[in-house]
C-alpha cells in the first residue's frame, strides 16, 4: 500500500506543479515549476520501474530542453509589461471554455480507462536499461533511425532560422 | 522493486494531458504554449511507461525515448522561432497575432 | 450531275456561314462582304445551272432526288435527309438562291459601316442555306429542321441590334409567336407520320386518304404555316420585326421566310385536297388578313410598316389562292412578290439611309428630286404591289388569283377586290407622301452602285416578270403554268373578261384616289388621328389584346410562381452551403490556439464514438 501511496504522491506533486505552470504569469516561474513538475514525473517513472526512463527525464528534459527554455526567456527579457499583459490575457472568460473542453476530454478518457480491461493486480518487475537497450537495437532499430531523422530535421531547421536571424540583425 | 498500480499511472498521465491542452488553449503566449505542448508530450511518455510497466514490456520505454526526440526537436524549432519572431520586431510573444502573415 | 450538284446549293451559304460565325468578327470587312453575298452568289450559279440542266434535260422520274443519309430508322418510321428537285422546289430554288444574292450584295452596301457586319452575314447566309435545305427537302422532317432554321435566323436578325430593347422585344415577340405555330406544325407532322409511318413527302402524298385525321393534320399544318406567314391571328409579330435591318427585312420578311408556309402548302397540296374544310378555311383566313391588313397599312406613317402590313396582305392573297386550289396562283404571286416587295424594302432601305434611319413618311417628302434612281425603282415596286394593268408583274398573279376566288365565291372574290383597292391606295400614299410635295427632311450622300445595281434588276422583273403568265385576253402566255403543270397538273381555265376589266379598273381608281388625298399641297401633311383610323393603325387592337388576354396572365402567372416549392427547395440549398461556408471560414482563423481547439473537440467526439 506504500507503495500506490508513493505514485499518487507523486503524481499530486505533478499535477499540482502543472497546474501552477499552466498559471504563471513569469515565464521563469512556469519554467520552475514546470521542473518540479518533470523531476515528480522521474519519481513517478522510477516507482513504476522504468529507471532508465526516469534517468532521461531528467537529464534530457529537466535538464536540456528546460535549460534551452530558460535561456530564450533571457534572451528575449520578457520584462514587467509583458507581465500585466499576461495577467489581462489570463481572465476567467478566456478560461472558461478551453477549461470546459478540457475537462470534457478528461472525462472521456478516464471514462474509457475505467472500462478497459488494462487495470488489473499490481505485479510491477522492473524493466531496466539492459531490456531496454536490447529492444531499441533490436525490433526498435527503425524506429532509432527514425528519431536520428527527426532530430537531423530539427537541427537543420532550427539552424536555418537562426542564421537568418543572425544575417537580419 | 516497487510494486505500483499502473493505473494510477495512467490516470496521473490523462490529467496532466487535460492540465496540457488546457494550457495550450488558454494561454496567448507563445512560449507558454510550447511548455503545455512540453507537458502534453510527457503526459503522453508517462502513458507509454505506465503501459509498459503494465505488461513488463521495454517497448513503453522505447516509446518514451522517441517522445523525448519529439520534444527535443519541437523545442529546438519552436524557440528558433521564438526567437526570430523577437528579432523581427515583434513586440509580444502573442500567437493571436500570427494570422496577420507578417512575417 | 444534277445530283452532285444539288447539295452544293444549300452547302455553300453554309460553309459561308460557319466560316462568318468562326472568324467571330476577326475577319477583315472586305472579306466578310466577298464571302457573304459570294457564297450565296456561288449557290445562286449552282441553282442556274441546275435550273438549265434540268430544263433542257429533264429526269425521267421527274425528279432529281438525291439521298444523302438515314437519319432515323425506328420500327414504324423511317426519316432521312434527301433533296429533290420537282418544277416547284426549283421555282423556289431559284427564287431564294438568286433575289437573296442580289438582296445580300445590297445589304453588302447598306450595312457597310455596321461593326457588326460579320455577324449579320453569318446570320444572312445561315438563313439562305436553311430556306434552300426548307424548299429543297423531300422529307417533311428535313423541311421542319430548315423550317426551325429560318425561324432561328428570323429572331437573331429582327433582335441584330439587340442593344436597344424594343428590338429584342421585337426579336422574341417574333420568335415566341412563330414558336406557337411550330409546335403546332410538329403535332401535325407527328400526326401525319403515325398515319403513314414516314414523312417522305411523296409516300405521304400518295397514301394519304381523306378522313377527320386528314383533317386534323391539315388544319395543323395550316396553323404552322400561318403563324410563320403571319395571317390573321398570328399576325402581330411581322410589323414588330421591322426592327431588324432593311435587308432582313426585304429577304426573310418579305421576299422568302413569310412564304415559306404557302411553299409548304403547295408542296403538300395533295393532303390539302383530301380535306375541303382546310381549304375554305385557308381561304376566308387569306381574305380576311388581305383585308386586315390593307386597312393597317392604310394609317401607318413608318414607311417599313406600310411595307410589312401590304406584305400581309400579299400574303393573305397567296392564302386566298390556296385556299382555292389555284397552286400555279400562289406561287406565281409568290414569286412576283419576291421581285417588288424585295425591290420595295430596298428602295425604304435606300431611303431610310440617306435619311439618317429617319423611318416615318410625315418627315421625308419631296425625295424624288434628290433621289431619282430610287425614286423610279420605288415607283416600279409600287406599281407591281398596286398591281396597275399590264406594266406590271403583280397585276398579272394577282388577276390569277381573282378569278380563282370568282370561281369558289363571289364573296371571296369581292373581299379580294377590296383588298387590291386598298393596296393601290396606301402604296400610293406612301409613294406621294415620300416622293411628292415639300421636303421636309434632307437627303444625304449617294446610293451606291451595290445597291443600285439589285434595285435596278428587281425594277425590270418587278415591271416584266408578270410577262411569264398572262390571261387569255392578253396573250395566253402559260409559261408559268406549264412549267409547274408536272406537279400541280393542268391550270383550270376560269375568269372571264368582265371580271379582268373590273380588276384592271379598280387599282387605277385607288391610286386616282391616292392622288386627290394625298397629292402635294402646300400644308405639311399630318397623320389623322380618328379613332378609328388609331385602332386600324394599331393592328386593330391585336396587340392589345393578345396582351390581356395571353401575355399579362402569363406574366402574373409567371410571378405569382416566382417562389414556387422547387424553387425554395434549389434556394434552400443555396443557403445551407452559404451558410455552412459561413460556419467553415469562420472556423479558418488562422489562430494557433482555435485550431487546437477544434483538434481537442475533434478528439473528443471521436473517442465518444469509440467507447
Amino acid at each position: 500500500m506504500s507503495v500506490d501511496f508513493s505514485v499518487g504522491l507523486y503524481g499530486l506533486i505533478a499535477i499540482a506543479a502543472t497546474a501552477m505552470v499552466i498559471t504563471r504569469a513569469r515565464p521563469v516561474h512556469a519554467l520552475l515549476y514546470m521542473v518540479v513538475a518533470l523531476l515528480a514525473l522521474a519519481c513517478l517513472f522510477d516507482s513504476l520501474g522504468a529507471p532508465f526512463a526516469a534517468m532521461l527525464d531528467v537529464i534530457v528534459y529537466a535538464g536540456a530542453i528546460m535549460v534551452l527554455f530558460v535561456f530564450v526567456v533571457m534572451m528575449i527579457n520578457l520584462g514587467q509589461p509583458d507581465e500585466t499583459r499576461e495577467r489581462s490575457w489570463i481572465t476567467p472568460s478566456n478560461w472558461f471554455g478551453p477549461s470546459v473542453l478540457a475537462a470534457l476530454l478528461l472525462t472521456t478518457l478516464i471514462f474509457a480507462l475505467g472500462h478497459g480491461d488494462a487495470a488489473t493486480g499490481p505485479n510491477i518487475t522492473e524493466v531496466g536499461p539492459t531490456a531496454v537497450g536490447m529492444s531499441l537495437f533490436g525490433p526498435y532499430m527503425l524506429t532509432v533511425e527514425l528519431a536520428s531523422f527527426l532530430l537531423l530535421a530539427g537541427l537543420v531547421s532550427a539552424f536555418h532560422i537562426g542564421r537568418a536571424l543572425g544575417e537580419k540583425r | 522493486m516497487s510494486a505500483a498500480d499502473p493505473s494510477a499511472g495512467l490516470y496521473v498521465a490523462v490529467i496532466l494531458f487535460a492540465l496540457g491542452l488546457t494550457g495550450v488553449l488558454v494561454r496567448r503566449n507563445l512560449l507558454f504554449m510550447l511548455v503545455s505542448v512540453e507537458i502534453m508530450l510527457n503526459a503522453a511518455a508517462l502513458a507509454f511507461v505506465s503501459a509498459g510497466a503494465r505488461f513488463h514490456d521495454p517497448s513503453g520505454q522505447v516509446m518514451f525515448i522517441m517522445i523525448i526526440t519529439f520534444a527535443a526537436a519541437e523545442a529546438a524549432v519552436g524557440l528558433a522561432i521564438i526567437l526570430r519572431m523577437h528579432a523581427a520586431g515583434r513586440p509580444t510573444l502573442d500567437a493571436d497575432s500570427g494570422n496577420r502573415l507578417g512575417g | 450531275m444534277g445530283g452532285m450538284l444539288l447539295p452544293m446549293v444549300i452547302a455553300f451559304p453554309l460553309a459561308g456561314s460557319i466560316i462568318l460565325l468562326l472568324s467571330a468578327g476577326e475577319m477583315p470587312r472586305r472579306a466578310t462582304q466577298l464571302i457573304g453575298p459570294g457564297s450565296v452568289g456561288l449557290s445562286a450559279l449552282c441553282a442556274l445551272f441546275l435550273a438549265s440542266s434540268f430544263l433542257s434535260d429533264p429526269p425521267v422520274s421527274g425528279s432529281f432526288h438525291v439521298v444523302l443519309w438515314h437519319w432515323l430508322t425506328l420500327p414504324g418510321f423511317a426519316a432521312q435527309i434527301a433533296l429533290s428537285l420537282d418544277q416547284l422546289s426549283l421555282v423556289m430554288m431559284l427564287v431564294v438562291s438568286c433575289i437573296g444574292f442580289l438582296i445580300l450584295v445590297y445589304a453588302a452596301a447598306y450595312m457597310d459601316d455596321d461593326a457588326d457586319i460579320c455577324r449579320f452575314f453569318a446570320y444572312m447566309t445561315l438563313f439562305v442555306a436553311s430556306m434552300l435545305l426548307l424548299v429543297l427537302a423531300s422529307d417533311l422532317l428535313a423541311l421542319y429542321v430548315g423550317w426551325e432554321g429560318v425561324g432561328l435566323c428570323s429572331y437573331l436578325l429582327v433582335g441584330f441590334w439587340y442593344g436597344e430593347l424594343n428590338n429584342a422585344l421585337a426579336a422574341r415577340k417574333a420568335f415566341v409567336v412563330t414558336r406557337i405555330g411550330d409546335a403546332l406544325l410538329f403535332v401535325g407532322l407527328t400526326l401525319i407520320a403515325t398515319d403513314v409511318g414516314t414523312l417522305d413527302i411523296p409516300t405521304v402524298l400518295h397514301t394519304i386518304h381523306a378522313g377527320p385525321q386528314t383533317t386534323l393534320g391539315c388544319l395543323l399544318l395550316l396553323g404552322g404555316a400561318m403563324a410563320k406567314s403571319a395571317q390573321v391571328p398570328f399576325q402581330t409579330w411581322l410589323p414588330d420585326a421591322m426592327a431588324g435591318p432593311t435587308p432582313v427585312s426585304a429577304l426573310i420578311h418579305a421576299a422568302t421566310m413569310v412564304t415559306a408556309g404557302v411553299y409548304m402548302i403547295a408542296r403538300l397540296h395533295d393532303l390539302f385536297l383530301a380535306s375541303p374544310f382546310t381549304m375554305v378555311a385557308c381561304a376566308i383566313v387569306g381574305t380576311v388578313t388581305l383585308l386586315l391588313a390593307a386597312g393597317s397599312a392604310l394609317t401607318q406613317t413608318d414607311i417599313k410598316r406600310v411595307l410589312a402590313y401590304s406584305t400581309m396582305s400579299q400574303l393573305g392573297y397567296m392564302y386566298l389562292a390556296l385556299g382555292c386550289g389555284s397552286w400555279q396562283g400562289a406561287i406565281f404571286h409568290l414569286v412576283t412578290h419576291a421581285f417588288f416587295k424585295a425591290l420595295l424594302f430596298m428602295g425604304a432601305g435606300a431611303v431610310i439611309l440617306r435619311m439618317h434611319h429617319e423611318q416615318d413618311m410625315f418627315r421625308m417628302g419631296g425625295l424624288k428630286a434628290d433621289m431619282p434612281g430610287v425614286f423610279y425603282a420605288f415607283l416600279a415596286g409600287s406599281v407591281a404591289l398596286a398591281g396597275l394593268p399590264l406594266i406590271s408583274a403583280g397585276y398579272f398573279s394577282k388577276e390569277l388569283i381573282l378569278s380563282n376566288a370568282w370561281n369558289l365565291s363571289p364573296l371571296l372574290w369581292f373581299g379580294a377586290l377590296s383588298g387590291a383597292f386598298m393596296t393601290a391606295l396606301y402604296t400610293f400614299r406612301c409613294v406621294f407622301l415620300t416622293f411628292f410635295g415639300t421636303a421636309r427632311g434632307h437627303a444625304h450622300g449617294h446610293t451606291g452602285l451595290a445597291m443600285a445595281i439589285p434595285m435596278s434588276i428587281l425594277a425590270v422583273l418587278a415591271i416584266f416578270g408578270g410577262y411569264m403568265q398572262t390571261p387569255a385576253e392578253i396573250g395566253g402566255i402559260n409559261m408559268f403554268a406549264n412549267l409547274l403543270s408536272p406537279v400541280f397538273g393542268p391550270m383550270r381555265e376560269v375568269g372571264g373578261t368582265g371580271l379582268l376589266l373590273i380588276g384592271s379598273l379598280v387599282p387605277i381608281i385607288g391610286v386616282a384616289l391616292a392622288w386627290t388625298i394625298w397629292k402635294p399641297r402646300d400644308a405639311v401633311p399630318a397623320p389623322a388621328n380618328h379613332p378609328v383610323q388609331q385602332v386600324m393603325r394599331a393592328n386593330w387592337g391585336f396587340d392589345a389584346i393578345y396582351n390581356w388576354l395571353l401575355v399579362h396572365p402569363y406574366f402574373t402567372l409567371g410571378a405569382l410562381n416566382r417562389r414556387d416549392g422547387l424553387d425554395r427547395i434549389s434556394d434552400g440549398i443555396t443557403w445551407v452551403m452559404h451558410g455552412g461556408s459561413q460556419v467553415l471560414a469562420r472556423m479558418q482563423s488562422g489562430q494557433v490556439r482555435r485550431y487546437a481547439g477544434w483538434i481537442a473537440a475533434g478528439t473528443v467526439i471521436a473517442l465518444c464514438l469509440a467507447i
